[in-house]
């Protein structure tokens, strides 16, 4: 693949963000250096793993700008009035651990809705507008709903501390399904656990080892009941779980898997609302002029990204599966809510993303 | 010239010379106790470099030396992408070490990975920060929970005394070396069932970006067979 250079992607970006204001978004700035606290305490260590940290000497850890959609929000929390849209045109620096394709520098241009009514419209019109501007690069577009399998999740028939659990690791599905057999008994309790909730049972679970570390003797104990409620609460039901896998591996156009979920929301009622959403999303990116028959629907489409979606995801990708996604985005409420939790306000939101460097390789593919 | 680094202190520097020696290459200091400096008999071309065994992972990366004998677990951590800058020659059969997930001892309710996962959890929840983890094998334990599927915690470094950390409450759990367990046990410390990352021991590796002409593959030709061993792929 001949590689523009970083003046074509700069041009390529520079025309993005004009597209972005043409449709209305204030353009908006934020600073390469970050705090690393914030972005630690929302990510977690993969953050670390990924992030370029740097010492400051007086304002201590601080990260090179990993996305841009922190800053904004937090720019937006502290001072924006609503409805607004941003967009922003900028590097993003990116730790590689492995040689390949993908570069630990790289241009992002975005665009963010805050918005409180009409979440579908507000949906529709980021995709309908990331979707006209790929438009000559026939990409393929995916779109997905997180929401649908946190209401799936939240609607299961066992003790809130299972689906605590399950909606923890919704965005690690090796895990989350992992739980899910534990759960549904299809997985043997391991003998070390079983061992432990013996010596429960027996009430011999106590330890004469000295109490080191902050974690108290109530946390103890109260983890030990849970346990125990655990142990003695009877399995989800085979046929919810086999629902649940059902939906999570749900992949088709997006006409076609909204009248799936619609067939299964009699048997899956908490999902009726969401679901519900979809369709409404759907009927406002076609009035959009999206083919939303063309697009592909995939239920657990944003499960292995960063996790703070929490309702549409979408994303373009180019034929390459060793490319990254050309464009990725989705609805973000929850995020807005962690992060203006001192002002203990929240507002919805939906953006996404285009790398500027691909659509300019891809583009000189083409002539 | 061929550049062997090898450490150079201790029990490691002595089992290192040991295991060469009874192939037929003898590694010895020179000069002073004190003077860096070594001589190796049985193979010409071969330099022996007395290095930190921290820092032999880094010159290998660098190619300044050929071969090195270093922990496994200290190319794991300190290099990214290792089977790339590497390749494994020997294990040596020495320097065992486990590097393992340790939690307080009175964490009664706290046996497995996902005790830990669930822990982690609640910790976050009531004490309003990550469950914090004392280690200085930052990629390995990452990449080993991260792999298992353990969120909400948070990796502090810990460059020694880790098992100190959790009485200090400068952490709740460690990711530590162990061989046999005594210094978890004096610390109330107790290993997780399914917490084991890596079962560390010395090996001799090459550096396959290190400059191989000017006669270091020559050398190498004539020093493979003298320690029972052969080239690896792609060197």
């Amino acid at each position: 693949m001949s590689v523009p250079g970083k003046a074509e992607a700069r041009a390529t970006g520079q025309r993005l963000l004009a597209a972005f204001r043409d449709a209305g978004a204030a353009e908006v700035e934020a600073d390469i250096l970050q705090p690393a606290e914030v972005l630690l305490d929302l990510y977690g260590e993969d953050i670390r793993a990924r992030a370029f940290v740097t010492q400051d000497p007086l304002r201590g850890e601080m990260m090179l700008r990993p996305d841009f959609t922190v800053p904004v929000v937090q720019m937006h929390m502290a001072n924006g009035a609503d409805p607004a849209r941003y967009c922003y045109f900028g590097e993003v620096f990116r730790k590689q651990d492995h040689r390949g394709p993908r570069a630990p520098e790289y241009f992002q241009v975005g665009y963010e809705v805050f918005a409180r009514d009409d979440a579908p419209a507000a949906d529709a019109e980021v995709f309908a507008l990331f979707a006209g501007l790929l438009a000559p690069l026939s990409l393929r577009a995916a779109v997905g709903d997180i929401g649908i399998l946190m209401a799936a999740v939240g609607g299961l028939n066992t003790l809130s501390s299972r689906k605590a659990a399950l909606l923890r690791h919704l965005w690690r599905p090796k895990r989350f399904h992992a739980l899910l057999d534990r759960f549904g008994g299809k997985a043997p309790v391991p003998a070390a656990r079983a061992a432990l909730l013996a010596r429960i049972a027996a009430g011999t679970a106590d330890s004469d080892a000295p109490l080191i570390g902050l974690r108290s003797p109530v946390e103890i104990t109260a983890r030990l009941a849970a346990l125990a409620e655990d142990a003695a609460a009877p399995p989800i039901a085979a046929d919810e779980v086999a629902l649940l896998n059902a939906l999570f591996d749900l992949a088709a156009p997006a006409p076609e898997a909204l009248a799936r979920l619609q067939d299964l929301a009699p048997e899956m009622p908490a999902i009726a609302p969401a679901v519900a959403g979809l369709a409404r999303r759907l009927d406002a990116m076609a009035a959009r002029g999206v083919d939303v028959a063309a697009l592909i629907f995939e239920a657990s489409h944003g499960r292995s990204t960063m996790e703070y979606y929490d309702g549409f995801v979408f994303s373009f990708r180019a034929a390459d599966p060793a490319l990254p996604p050309v464009a990725s985005g989705g609805r973000y409420d929850a995020l807005t809510r962690v992060l203006g939790r001192n002002g203990g306000r929240s507002i919805p939101a939906v953006g996404g993303v285009i790398r500027p460097g691909l659509v300019a390789s891809l583009e000189a593919q083409q002539c | 010239m061929l550049k062997l680094g090898v450490p150079s202190k201790g029990r490691l520097m002595e089992q290192t010379f040991d295991w060469f020696g009874a192939r037929g290459l003898t590694l010895a200091r020179t000069g002073s106790d004190r003077e860096y400096a070594g001589a190796v008999e049985g193979c010409e071309g071969v330099e022996l470099v007395l290095l930190s065994a921290g820092e032999i992972p880094r010159e290998l990366a660098a190619g300044r030396i050929h071969l090195g004998v270093t922990g496994s677990d200290l190319v794991r951590d300190r290099l990214a992408d290792w089977p790339d800058q590497v390749a494994e020659l020997a294990a040596l059969g020495f320097g065992h070490a486990d590097l393992i997930l340790a939690v307080p001892a009175c964490w009664v309710d706290v046996e497995t990975l996902d005790d830990l996962d669930a822990t982690a959890a609640a910790f976050r929840r009531a004490h309003g920060f990550r469950l914090r983890i004392a280690t200085k094998y930052h990629r390995l334990v990452r990449e080993f929970l991260q792999d298992q599927g353990v969120a909400d915690y948070q990796l502090v470094d810990s460059q020694g005394a880790t098992e100190g950390t959790v009485k200090n409450l400068t952490a709740e759990a460690i990711a530590d070396i162990t061989s046999s367990g005594e210094t978890l046990r004096a610390n109330h410390l107790k290993i997780l069932t399914g917490g084991l990352i890596h079962e560390s021991q010395a090996m001799l590796f090459a550096a396959r970006g290190a400059d191989w002409t000017n006669g270091a593959s020559e050398v190498l030709d004539r020093l493979l067979p003298t320690l029972g061993l052969t080239r690896p792929q792609g060197l």
